[in-house]
């Protein structure tokens, strides 16, 4: 595996991420993983206990991920949210966008052209995971 | 007989593989026989042709003829715009795609 | 019409970096095809038969005549001197290189124009009725709406790597002229009890090989909260698609495996949610955009009369011209339609034609139809015979609207890698079959509707008459349907039995036709009658 990518200033969480079914029978793990056709609102009533969801991409056209982040994140979960898998630097920053912090590609990600692909787009339309003010506000003040 | 299209990668122009190279024409299409996979690897790694295939072809004194009306037309040009195709002054050249 | 301020401006520049630095990343070999081919789709770009294929985006079918006249300028320099508008309202260029498209791209910028999410697993450009803000029969102008949504949905951050493609269409009137229920989200502005403006809110429409007609998923969702309806049916969609097989994966297919019922409850769960999340536009900004669609300064005291001396243009002005809101006005079609013509074609100096109709005579404003036609929404009854002058000089004033000529195809295998027969061809015969301009107008409204392969981008399936093309061990066949509808009356054409060759169907259609001169009403159309009379007979007369 390529170098990880991570946006997030606490230490990397070591413990591997079990399967949903195995993390909602098991009271003490704290890192989850998430595949693409799980239904990630199961994990809610557990947020608590999460430390870290790493949601698998298969392959980088399933935009389910996107969903399941989101879904996350609405629920108030603050901790690490890792994709891993089938990434393509053009998708980071709608992942971004969508609540993921850290990135874990199968293969490697130029911090370069993540970098640029990243700031390409000055403002948003949408409000959305990330905090990014939309253009109607800015229009409105 | 066997032989390869695809398009130029920067320009979408349709393309025949020659032996050596790609062309154009059809008629400039060779045979490749079983090798038509290797060479179709090899040109795409080098990006001198996108989306590759392999098609079969008649023989015919005018040189290969596509089996596939697909083909014929993609060798031609739009059946309807004969103006546009590759041999715009040759009235009969509709007659071979159909 | 819509203006960009600095962050629409913005927005496309960005897109036009991107994806230069895309097609410079594919040239370099830094990306195969497998991972640009959805990159370059979400920008409109396909490797077609003979070239690249650049989509147009011309959102809810609306152009000015500085966006005309680039398309013109564009088709010069980059394509062949032409264009083909769509059934998606949009405009494409068949002889495109992968190299100059991102200047292309910079090019349309500059009119703000693009080719944002016009293919690929996306949401699409939103289509709209094309007499929008013209329409003697519509509550209000729905491209406020449409323009609201087109920057509600533009590269949204979780919808933009979808199942499959997303159609959104928005009207305003009772009538349909934008083949509603055939999209995956149609949307109806309605007035509740309250005198409130809403949507009627259908969906799971499409065609494609699985054709499903859009139902009624809400009677009434206030206008302020549709964004949040509309991200609330992409996400059960989004989530709970198949993933396994490209041709069950649009979401009609989703809501027929659950049920409308089922769909409808999770829809309105997610519904409630997306409600508290704020991300609904703010009314300031839909007045902000509604007031760019204000309603031309349209002038009063102008006569009614129209001097109809001229016998070719009487004819013409009782099959293209149609009523407008406003006095001494009216609606211009153009007919794109000329017979043993590529319909749909226009040629840069025909753009530039209309561009100048448009400036002089429409309030700089021309539409896009989903039949593949032209229209000038606002002229002035006095004008129409200048007008309709001009459009003649250009080649551009058959008198064919909704008449058995005026024919939708897809490009077809002539063009589309798709394809599994020709479109074209087939139309222009049966044109060749009906020219005669008295045997049209006896018929009356009569849509023949030709798709070159099952995806339906002709819209076979709401064809009067639909002809699909398929492939038969190498040939083209032709299967001919029959009873559909793209308008309010939506109906699902039915096939009608073998297929046929390309004359054959040609012969079959005016069996069809002939069959319906007999059996017909005073009065009566086509589909009507083949509604009234059933599908036994029609069979019958085109099988013997």
């Amino acid at each position: 595996m390529a170098d990880a990518l991570r946006f997030r200033n606490d230490d990397p969480i070591e413990e591997p991420a079990v399967s949903l079914d195995a993390f909602l029978e098991q009271d003490g793990a704290s890192a989850v993983r998430v595949e693409a056709g799980d239904d990630p609102s199961r994990l809610i009533p557990h947020l608590a206990r999460v430390k870290l969801v790493e949601i698998g991409i298969p392959r980088f056209r399933d935009g389910r991920c996107f969903t399941s982040a989101r879904i996350l994140r609405e629920a108030g979960y603050e901790g690490e949210l890792r994709a891993e898998g089938d990434i393509l630097v053009d998708l980071v920053f709608f992942m971004r966008r969508c609540g993921f912090d850290s990135f874990a590609p199968q293969a490697g990600l130029n911090r370069a052209d993540v970098d640029a692909a990243l700031s390409r787009y000055a403002n948003v339309y949408q409000n959305a995971a990330d905090g990014s003010v939309p253009i109607w506000k800015l229009r409105h003040g | 007989m066997r032989i390869l299209t695809g398009n130029d990668l920067k320009t979408g122009a349709v393309i025949w593989w020659t032996g050596r190279g790609w062309s154009i024409h059809v008629e400039d299409a060779a045979d490749v026989g079983e090798h038509g996979e290797a060479i179709l690897a090899a040109e795409d790694g080098a990006r001198r042709v996108n989306g590759g295939y392999i098609i079969n072809a008649d023989e015919t004194p005018k040189g290969p003829r596509p089996a596939h009306i697909k083909d014929r037309i993609r060798a031609l040009g739009p059946t309807v715009r004969p103006d546009l195709s590759l041999k715009p002054a040759d009235p009969a050249a509709g007659e071979w795609v159909i | 019409m819509y203006q960009y301020d600095k962050y629409d401006q913005a927005m496309v520049d960005a897109r036009v970096e991107d994806f230069r630095d895309q097609v410079r990343r594919r040239i370099a070999g830094d990306m195969n095809d497998d991972q640009f081919k959805p990159l370059r789709l979400k920008n409109g770009l396909y490797l077609q038969l003979h070239a690249y294929m650049l989509r147009v985006a011309i959102p809810y079918g609306t152009l000015d005549s500085r966006q005309l006249r680039k398309l013109a300028e564009i088709a010069r320099k980059y394509d062949r001197g032409y264009g083909h508008f769509t059934t998606r309202q949009n405009l494409q260029y068949h002889w495109i290189k992968l190299e100059e498209a991102p200047d292309i791209l910079a090019e349309l910028a500059t009119v703000e124009m693009h080719a944002i999410q016009t293919s690929g697993e996306s949401i699409r450009n939103i289509s709209a009725d094309q007499y929008a803000g013209a329409a003697a029969d519509e509550i209000c102008d729905p491209r406020p709406w449409a323009e609201l949504l087109r920057q509600a949905t533009s590269f949204h951050p979780e919808f933009s790597y979808l199942p499959r493609k997303f159609k959104i269409c928005v009207i305003s009137s009772p009538a349909d002229r934008a083949a509603l229920r055939w999209h995956d989200c149609a949307l109806r502005i309605v007035r509740n009890e309250a005198g409130e403006e809403g949507f009627e809110v259908y969906a799971g429409g499409g065609m494609g090989r699985t054709p499903f007609i859009a139902y009624k998923i809400r009677d009434f969702c206030p206008a302020a909260q549709i964004f949040s309806y509309i991200q609330a049916i992409l996400r059960v969609w989004n989530l709970h698609a198949r993933r396994d097989n490209i041709h069950k994966q649009r979401m009609k297919i989703l809501v027929h495996d659950l049920g409308e019922e089922e769909f409808r409850r999770q829809v309105e769960e997610a519904f409630e949610h997306f409600l508290t999340l704020g991300t609904d536009f703010p009314q300031a900004e839909y007045d902000r955009i509604a007031a760019y669609f204000a309603p031309p300064p349209f002038e009063t005291g102008l006569p009614e009369e129209i001097d109809r001396t001229d016998p070719d243009f009487a004819l013409w002005v009782d099959q293209q011209v149609i009523a407008h809101k406003a006095p001494g006005y009216a609606i211009a079609n153009i007919s794109l339609k000329p017979i043993g013509g590529i319909g749909g074609d226009v040629t840069a100096e025909q753009m530039e034609v209309v561009a100048d109709l448009a400036k002089r005579y429409s309030f700089d404003d021309v539409r896009v139809t989903h039949a593949q036609n032209l229209v000038l929404p606002h002229v002035r009854k006095i004008d129409l015979y200048a007008v309709w002058e001009a459009l003649r000089e250009a080649k551009l004033a058959d008198a064919n609207l909704d008449l058995v000529t005026d024919v939708i195809a897809c490009p077809g295998l002539d063009y589309c890698t798709l394809a599994n027969a020709r479109s074209i061809p087939v139309a222009q015969k049966i044109q060749q079959r009906f020219a005669d301009m008295d045997r049209q107008r006896d018929l009356g409204e009569l849509k023949i509707k030709i798709s070159g392969c099952i995806n339906a981008c002709g819209h076979h399936h709401a064809g009067h008459i639909g002809i699909l093309g398929v492939d038969r061990k190498g040939t083209e066949n032709y299967q001919l349907l029959l009873g559909g509808s793209g308008a309010e009356d939506t109906t699902q054409a039915k096939i009608t039995g073998p297929g046929f060759d390309e004359d054959g169907v040609v012969d079959a259609v005016e069996r069809a036709v002939e069959c319906y001169r007999t059996l017909r009403d005073p009065g009566e159309r086509f589909l009507d009658t083949y509604r009234r009379v059933g599908f036994d007979a029609f069979k019958e007369a085109i099988y013997g």
